[in-house]
């Protein structure tokens, strides 16, 4: 399953940051964060419930970059 | 001297700051909270920066030994005001094991210095001034790179937000999402068509700007399809829908250039392998210049090592190195240039292909379609008898009977409601043509076999085509030749090619030879192969592949209907007329909105100027990087130069950027 959620993140490094860290996060398929238009597309993996990994995924990516804001 | 300046400039800057905030105010600025904080932050440390230059180390020192605590105190303040956060981020680098990025830089950088000055009691201001400065260029460069991808994706934002539904005699407005198929939707006039459909009450006139570029309006009446994502101008449309919004063109547009940029072109992937790369380099570099020359001083020259001079200009160097120019404004860069081709009627689906784009020297068409209407049409009437009227009258008629694609043509050229009580008796006679009674005549129209069988005696065409012979009792009557009509800008489509650095161009098409030549030698095509199936197609272009050299590309243009493992199998595959075709805009790596093959060129040169750009800033800004460095190194520019060097690049490389996405004079 495919998900598109706003973020917020101002610079393309960190949003390479956020990517890295989303990918890496369990239940995720693969995730693209797209700087340009402040989107993050994750595929979840099947099986796995998107509302449960996406705190994961937020809580991932405040790790590295505590000034992202994912939208839920 | 020097103080004066320092002084001028941290006045100028609190004054920056405080208009800015201002500004801020302002919902229409579109500053997001985070860079407001900045701003207060900049301002609370330049003031505090100032009062602390004007009151001098004199005002400390009378205080006595206490005095040059404080001082330092009220400096380590200021600079945790100004700079905590990339202290913060260095430190985070660090412990994820991502240690080299600019913040580790700039706080290696900064702190360093400030140990300096601690060291000898002296000047803090630098360091803090460096990291002030190096905020303001971030900020600058938020608030510039922000602004400019709201602007771009503002213009990108065809969008519908709602659907007019009516309920109970009333209308109201809906998610367009929620809007099924086959349910019926009103559009005002001024409103978007937020879902493909089929017009089934009003005409109106409707503005295709957004999805073609095309400025001509388009005019639509009840039965006629209509799509999504054109503004409804004139009058009030009753629209049963064919599609759910998400299939609906405005939806998969919009997914498809939202989802371009996440396709990096090799530019970008440099840029970001150069990074990785160069941050490293550059902090052992800076290592290696604050150890090695005081040790060959030192030991090989028997000198004075010089420690701090070293260490300052190992820190300068690391200030002078910061990449983010580059970072930044190549993808910004793509982004435009994306933006910018959409706004023209181009979609090109990732950045890579823009870049494919600008190298594409060979350009392959489909002949169908692309460079002809691929509709036929009744394109001349030879040796009648009777008024040409009045035989493309009888040849409809007598044909109205056949769905064949000829007699569609003929019905249309005829253009009126066919009375089908004016015709009795037809007789279709396969691969021959139709005899039938027509006012009472009896007519035949058909090929050169027809006229033998009923033995009346024909004159042959010269002409390229089908041809229709026609016999009214008996009698011959004429010819009427259909073909397909050549597009009204397909030669200056060619010749624009020519011009913008295409210097092959070739036809394919599944026609006749003597129908390829003629439409070939008609546009200035340099070479044609006819009669090929659709899969010798493929073949062709596999052959032109084979022998093209170095790093010239190939782009395959084609109406995206049957030719899909064609444009897959080309360098880069175009796509036109895509209003609503489903099959070009998955096939295709580029899709033209418009049917209109001037497009092409203006797709090349677009992507020209994009690239021109990347590269422009690519050069720029590691040429501008490596001369500050040789420059610090030497001895001859200060962390001064080098933070406003930093700072200038990459403004001057955000602007440059932004240029990208103006291509309505290409």
């Amino acid at each position: 399953m495919k998900k598109t959620y706003r973020i917020e993140v101002d610079c393309a490094n960190c949003a390479n940051l956020m990517e890295t860290a989303a990918r890496k996060t369990s239940g995720v398929q693969t995730a693209t964060v797209n700087f340009m238009t402040q989107k993050m597309i994750v595929e979840f993996e099947d099986g796995h419930d998107p509302a449960g990994v996406m705190q994961d995924v937020v809580k991932a990516c405040k790790k590295v970059e505590p000034d992202c804001e994912i939208f839920l | 001297m020097q103080e004066l300046i320092v002084n001028i400039l941290l006045l100028a800057v609190a004054l920056l700051a405080a208009v800015l905030q201002l500004i801020g105010r302002k919902p229409s600025s579109g500053m997001t909270r985070k860079q407001k904080i900045m701003l207060w932050r900049i301002l609370t440390a330049a003031v505090l920066l100032l009062g602390l230059q004007s009151l001098g180390a004199g005002a400390f020192d009378s205080l006595g030994g206490a005095g040059r605590w404080l001082r330092l105190a009220l400096y380590l303040v200021d600079y945790l005001v100004i700079g905590y956060d990339i202290l913060r981020k260095a430190y985070r680098g660090i412990r994820n094991g991502q240690v080299f990025d600019e913040n580790f830089l700039m706080a290696v950088a900064t702190l360093g210095a400030l140990a300096l000055a601690v060291y000898e009691n002296g000047d803090y201001l630098e360091s803090i001034a460096v990291m002030l400065f190096y905020q303001v260029g971030e900020w600058f460069q938020s608030y510039a790179v922000g602004k400019s991808r709201r602007n771009i994706s503002d213009l990108m934002d065809i969008r519908p937000d709602y659907a007019n539904v009516e309920r109970n005699g009333k209308l109201e407005q809906v998610d367009p999402d929620e809007v099924e198929i086959g349910s019926t939707i009103v559009v005002q006039p001024g409103e978007k068509v937020p879902i493909d459909g089929t017009v089934v009450e009003g005409t109106s006139t409707l503005n295709t700007a957004a999805l073609t570029g095309e400025s001509l309006p388009r005019e639509v009446q009840t039965g006629d399809a209509i799509i999504s994502g054109c503004i409804n101008m004139t009058g009030l449309l009753k629209i049963r829908t064919t599609k759910e919004f998400g299939e609906s063109t405005v939806s998969r547009i919009l997914d498809l250039v939202e989802n371009a940029s996440s396709r990096k072109s090799k530019s970008e992937d440099f840029i970001s392998r150069f990074a990785r790369i160069y941050t490293p380099a550059v902090c052992y570099a800076a290592l290696a210049l604050a150890i090695l020359p005081p040790l060959v001083l030192m030991l090989g020259l028997g000198q004075s090592p010089a420690w701090e001079t070293w260490i300052y200009r190992a820190l300068t160097f690391l200030v002078a190195s910061c990449p983010c120019a580059l970072v930044i404004s190549i993808p910004l860069s793509f982004f435009a240039g994306i933006g910018g081709a959409s706004k023209a009627g181009v979609l090109v689906k990732g950045s890579n292909y823009l870049e494919t784009l600008s190298q594409t020297r060979i350009v392959v068409f489909d002949k169908t379609g692309t460079l002809t209407q691929g509709v036929f049409e009744v394109n001349g009437i030879h040796h009648n008898q009777l008024e040409n009227d009045k035989l493309v009258e009888y040849a409809a008629l007598a044909e109205s009977a056949s769905s064949h694609p000829i007699s569609k043509s003929l019905q249309m050229a005829y253009g009126k409601e066919i009375d089908r009580s004016r015709v009795s008796g037809i007789q279709e006679i396969s691969g021959n043509g139709v005899t039938a009674l027509v006012d009472g005549h009896a007519v035949a129209a058909g090929n050169e076999k027809l006229m033998d069988r009923l033995g009346v005696p024909y004159i042959s065409c010269h002409s390229v085509g089908t041809i229709i012979h026609m016999a009214i009792d008996g009698q011959y009557a004429g010819h009427i030749v259909i073909s397909d009509v050549v597009k009204p800008t397909s030669k200056q489509a060619i010749q624009a090619l020519k011009s913008a650095g295409v210097y092959k161009t070739v036809m394919l098409t599944g026609d006749a030879g003597q129908v390829a030549h003629q439409v070939a030698a008609e546009l200035g095509v340099d070479q044609v192969y006819s009669q090929l199936l659709p899969a010798d197609k493929v073949e062709k272009v596999e052959e032109l592949l084979a022998r093209k050299r170095g790093k010239e590309k190939l782009a395959f243009v084609g109406d995206g209907i049957n030719d899909a493992p064609v444009l897959g199998r080309a360098d880069i595959g175009i796509a036109m007329g895509a209003m609503g075709s489903d099959a070009a805009i998955e096939a295709a790596d580029v899709v033209l909105m418009d049917d209109d093959p001037m497009q092409i060129a203006k797709a090349i040169k677009i992507s020209r100027k994009c690239l021109g750009i990347v590269y422009q800033n690519i050069v720029v800004a590691i040429g501008v990087k490596l001369l500050c460095l040789v420059l610090v190194a030497l001895g001859f520019a200060n962390m001064w130069l080098a933070v406003f060097a930093d700072v200038g690049v990459m403004i001057l490389a955000v602007l440059n950027a932004i240029r990208a996405l103006f291509v309505k004079k290409l």
